[in-house]
């Protein structure tokens, strides 16, 4: 146990780690998923894993929105960045991400004008400042994020700004979680909830995992401590056979949710019937677009923006690792034709994508498993 | 883009656009605070929320507020990143 000395609260992490241990079922083998990029990474940055029992495995879901998005989406941002008159705003995390034909840095380098900002605000300042060119914000993220688009969109409404429109990748989490456990590929046992998205959503979204299909939740926080804690709420449930939404995160989420965050969201947008993921194909109003009241704002119809699949290179294997049905290190190119510095998947560019956290992270402790340090 | 960081709010700007200047890790800039600061709740200067895309998410307690930054600052990198990205925006 390694890295327990690390956490601020390492007696309690011994506790709670021995306590999951001894309701272990040394005949069962669990499947726990967390869905939320943001836990991906801290399982690998502080060696959750070394301090689970073997039988418990964490599955990672596809809570990472820049793993998600599909090449296509990818392609018909660069395309629209590309344009003369656009000032194309995004993200950090979006640069690297591979198109078909190079990612916005590359563009950028060959002319393009590509800006990267904190908040879609800062986009809608640059807006401001530049009312002789067209402004785009390329909006991902899941409920998280969404509501800071529709309060951005809101602001640019009411100064009647004419020169920012957004190009709407917001995507939901309710839909794909539904879709892998539709799915004949992988058993669950049960899953940990995502902690910010859920200071938006609240946690009555996630009833249909009891009600549905007899799946335990648990709303986890993002310190190792949460994420321990929350592993032990979902192995008492499997121990005595309960199966609810729980609120591991409470001192932050509210059962509830962020009600202003949702009435705005209701008003700036509407679900699509339907939206392409990577690794997990189309699902059914998993992803949402601008509102007919903000149709003058959608950079989809501005630059009518064609809807091109564009299938993920051959050797690429994120879908999987996406769907939980491969782990990072089974990937045929991980580590080699894929690494953080030249990406061939999104999985590998997000610093929240399981690839690039078990590279940069999760090595090191397998490699000490496999030397036989652990312990 | 995915972390949420604690900052504490120094001042209240303007109660129309429902801006506020927040200290993140001694970084003050301007954020909105629309979804912490309306008819259900209201937030005061000296108050800390959690941060996201220049968002106020939520309120926090200050303890609250002190265990995450101290686990945002052991994660490193990543932190370092959001702060650098912080201190280029310019919301107003």
């Amino acid at each position: 146990m390694k890295y327990v000395d690390e956490f601020r609260n390492g007696e309690l992490a011994r506790a709670v780690a021995a306590e999951i241990a001894s309701i272990t079922d040394p005949g069962r083998h669990y499947k726990l998923m967390e869905i939320c990029g943001g836990h991906t990474h801290t399982i690998y940055r502080h060696g959750i894993k070394d301090l689970l029992p073997d039988q418990v495995e964490l599955v990672h879901g596809p809570g990472c929105p820049v793993c998600v998005l599909p090449m296509g989406r990818v392609d018909e941002g660069i395309a629209i960045a590309e344009r003369p008159e656009v000032i194309f705003t995004c993200f950090g995390d979006m640069m690297r991400v591979p198109g078909s034909r190079g990612n916005l840095l590359e563009i950028k380098a060959e002319g393009a004008d590509v800006r990267m900002v904190y908040s879609p605000l800062d986009a809608l300042r640059i807006a401001r400042e530049n009312p002789d060119r067209e402004v785009v914000f390329y909006a991902i993220g899941f409920e998280t994020t969404a509501p800071s688009t529709a309060l951005t969109l809101q602001r640019a409404k009411k100064e009647s700004l004419e020169n920012f429109t957004v190009f709407c990748n917001h995507v939901t989490i309710v839909p794909p979680v539904r879709a892998l456990l539709d799915s004949p590929d992988l058993r669950l046992d049960a899953f940990i909830g995502p902690g910010h998205v859920s200071t938006v959503i609240g946690c009555r979204p996630y009833g249909f995992m009891p009600e549905d299909y007899g799946k335990p939740c648990v709303v986890a926080g993002f310190e190792p401590l949460d994420l321990l804690q929350s592993v032990l709420m979902l192995m008492h449930q499997l121990r005595d056979g309960r199966c609810e939404v729980e609120n591991q995160y409470s001192r932050i989420v509210p059962w509830e949710g962020n009600l202003a965050a949702l009435k705005s969201m209701a008003e700036v947008f509407e679900l699509r019937p339907y939206f392409e993921w990577r690794g997990l194909g189309f699902i059914a109003q998993s992803a949402l677009k601008l509102s007919e009241a903000y149709a003058d704002f959608d950079a989809e119809l501005r630059y009518s923006v064609p809807g091109v699949r564009v299938a993920d290179p051959k050797a690429c294997q994120c879908g999987e690792v996406l769907k939980g049905v491969l782990k990072p290190p089974e990937c045929k190119v991980f580590g080699t034709a894929c690494t953080p510095e030249k990406p061939l998947g999104a999985l590998m560019v997000s610093s929240e994508g399981a690839c690039a956290a078990y590279y940069n992270f999760g090595r090191k402790s397998y490699e000490k498993v496999e030397i036989g340090t652990k312990g | 883009m995915c972390l949420g960081i604690p900052g504490r709010i120094v001042e209240i700007l303007d109660e129309d656009l429902l801006l506020a200047k927040a200290d993140v890790s001694g970084v003050r800039r301007n954020i909105n605070i629309g979804l912490v600061h309306n008819e259900d709740e209201k937030i005061e200067v000296g108050d800390w929320v959690l941060i996201h895309v220049g968002f106020a998410m939520s309120h926090l307690n200050e303890a609250e507020a002190q265990s995450q930054l101290q686990a945002l600052e052991e994660i490193g990198e990543a932190y370092e990143q959001e702060l650098e990205e912080l201190r280029a925006s310019q919301i107003e």
